[in-house]
């Protein structure tokens, strides 16, 4: 069963809205920072090891039943970016709606009606995962997967990049994935006693400066 | 925050219900969906003139790179700026009206929100290929707009917009001798594909262009209000 669940979870076609969001490739291909799949791995490997430890920690502390909204806040206060930050509770908005349809949860319902306009997409996750009968390691390597994946697609539909080597470029980082879930679990367990504080708050400042630029813009493809 | 208990009356917790959490009606949502240019834009525009005084109407639309359809509209006035919402669409604009409605969903929840009970929601798709079509999720009818200059051959084609769509408009008719399109062999064609469902001719640079549509949509309504 949960095995099940985390391939729905994690499969790129779950509907929640993702597929409007570059997690930041647009604005780094604009700036001529991904030309290939070479700059798209270093791309990729950069915001794992930063953004997608916060999200990936967060989204394990989130299954591990760590009060939600004190995650909120804290991914409020680890998200520099006012731009993420909205990005961010959008999608968790749209997870919501996703996981309620899949996985209808008391704990989902009372984390809507107490952020009606979105928590954030990690915390979200973490316990969309937990709703579905998953544990912190698979809510960790959700988040940890998704922060590559969906700069990988937006790149291919940017760049018209091959989608082999996109593919390669995500299978290359299979390592890193399953280090920076393991650290994220590490993190949410000592979250779960010595409280939030405890969580990672990496962080990549051309990201934040990139996803603010790219909010400006008149004419972009994705929404962030 | 809900008052059942979801599997009580499951349908009350899925979007395609015609029943708010608050227990009244939500409004009609009709998509309207074909390729670039065919007048999309144009067609919402006119009927939120027809539509306005006798029906509380919002608009969604799905740009593909810009805000241009809705800036259009809001130049325009159709209606006032907060009954007009653009979605942004990641580059696939057939994704955001069928395979993930979830961005297009939160946009009808927040027009409501903001201007109160609607009757007709309007969406508007990104102007796309041939085999685009909206969820059963996202609206309750769609309508599929070509034009007479993109090429006279497209009912004959068929795809899903112009075989299945509720109703098929076949736009800027005042262009079809300027561009040598034979407007009977596309209405034989049409009916050839779409057999009962109705097919409209309209152009709207003729006064009142959109009355055929404008009273389709009325009449959606009233059946939506009946059921
Ligand atoms: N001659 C003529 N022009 C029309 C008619 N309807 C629309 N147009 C023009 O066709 C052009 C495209 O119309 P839009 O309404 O923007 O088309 P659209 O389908 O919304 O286009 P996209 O959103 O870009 O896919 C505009 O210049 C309109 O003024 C018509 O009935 N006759
Ligand atoms: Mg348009």
């Amino acid at each position: 069963m949960s095995r099940s669940a985390l391939l729905i979870l994690a499969d790129g076609r779950f509907p929640a809205g993702g597929h409007a969001h570059s997690g930041g490739a647009e604005a780094a291909v604009a700036a001529g920072r991904i030309t290939d799949a070479v700059s798209l791995h270093a791309f990729c490997r950069g915001r794992l090891h930063t953004a997608g430890l916060v999200a990936a920690a967060l989204a394990a502390a989130a299954a591990d039943g760590v009060e939600p909204l004190a995650l909120d806040e804290a991914a409020d206060a680890r998200t520099a970016s006012a731009a993420l930050r909205t990005a961010s509770r959008r999608l968790g908005r749209q997870l919501m709606r996703a996981a309620h349809a899949a996985w209808p949860d008391p704990q989902l319902d009372a984390l809507a009606a107490a952020l009606p306009r979105g928590a954030h997409q990690p915390v979200v996750l973490g316990v969309a995962a937990r709703a579905g009968g998953l544990g912190p390691l698979d809510a960790a390597h959700c988040a940890a997967y998704e922060s590559v994946g969906g700069p990988a697609t937006a790149v291919v539909r940017l760049l018209g990049l091959d989608p082999f080597d996109a593919t390669a470029v995500l299978a290359g980082l299979g390592p890193d994935l399953d280090t920076v879930a393991e650290r994220a679990v590490t993190a949410a367990r000592s979250a779960a006693v010595q409280g939030v504080e405890a969580l990672p708050a990496a962080s990549a400042p051309l990201l934040d400066i990139g996803a603010e630029t790219h909010a400006a813009r008149a004419t972009r493809l994705f929404a962030s | 925050m809900h008052l059942d208990h979801p599997t009580t009356f499951p349908q009350r917790h899925t979007h395609s219900s015609p029943v708010r959490s608050d227990g009244s009606r939500r409004a009609l949502r009709i998509g309207l969906g074909g390729p670039v240019g065919s007048g999309k834009t144009a067609t919402v525009a006119a009927l939120c003139r027809a539509l306005r005084e006798e029906l509380s109407i919002a608009v969604i639309t799905n740009d593909i790179y810009t805000r241009e359809d809705a800036e259009h509209l809001l130049r325009e006035a159709v209606l006032p700026p907060e009954r007009i919402t653009a979605v942004e669409t990641g580059a696939c604009p057939h994704t955001a009206i069928r395979d993930d409605i979830s961005a297009n969903l939160e946009a009808v929840e927040d027009l409501e929100d903001a201007v109160g009970p609607l009757d007709l929601v309007l969406v508007e798709s990104g102007g796309d290929n041939l085999t685009a079509t909206f969820s059963r999720g996202l609206v309750d009818a769609q309508m599929f707009v070509i034009d007479v200059a993109g090429g006279d051959d497209i009912p004959r084609k068929g795809g899903p917009g112009v075989t299945g769509s509720d109703l098929l408009v076949v736009n800027k008719t005042d262009l079809a001798p300027h561009v040598g399109s034979d407007l009977d062999a596309m209405a034989r064609d049409a009916a050839e594909q779409r057999g009962e469902l109705p097919v409209v001719f309209q152009s709207l640079r003729s006064e009142d262009g959109v009355k055929t549509v404008a009273d389709w949509v009325r009449e959606r309504i009233a059946a939506w209000i009946a059921a």
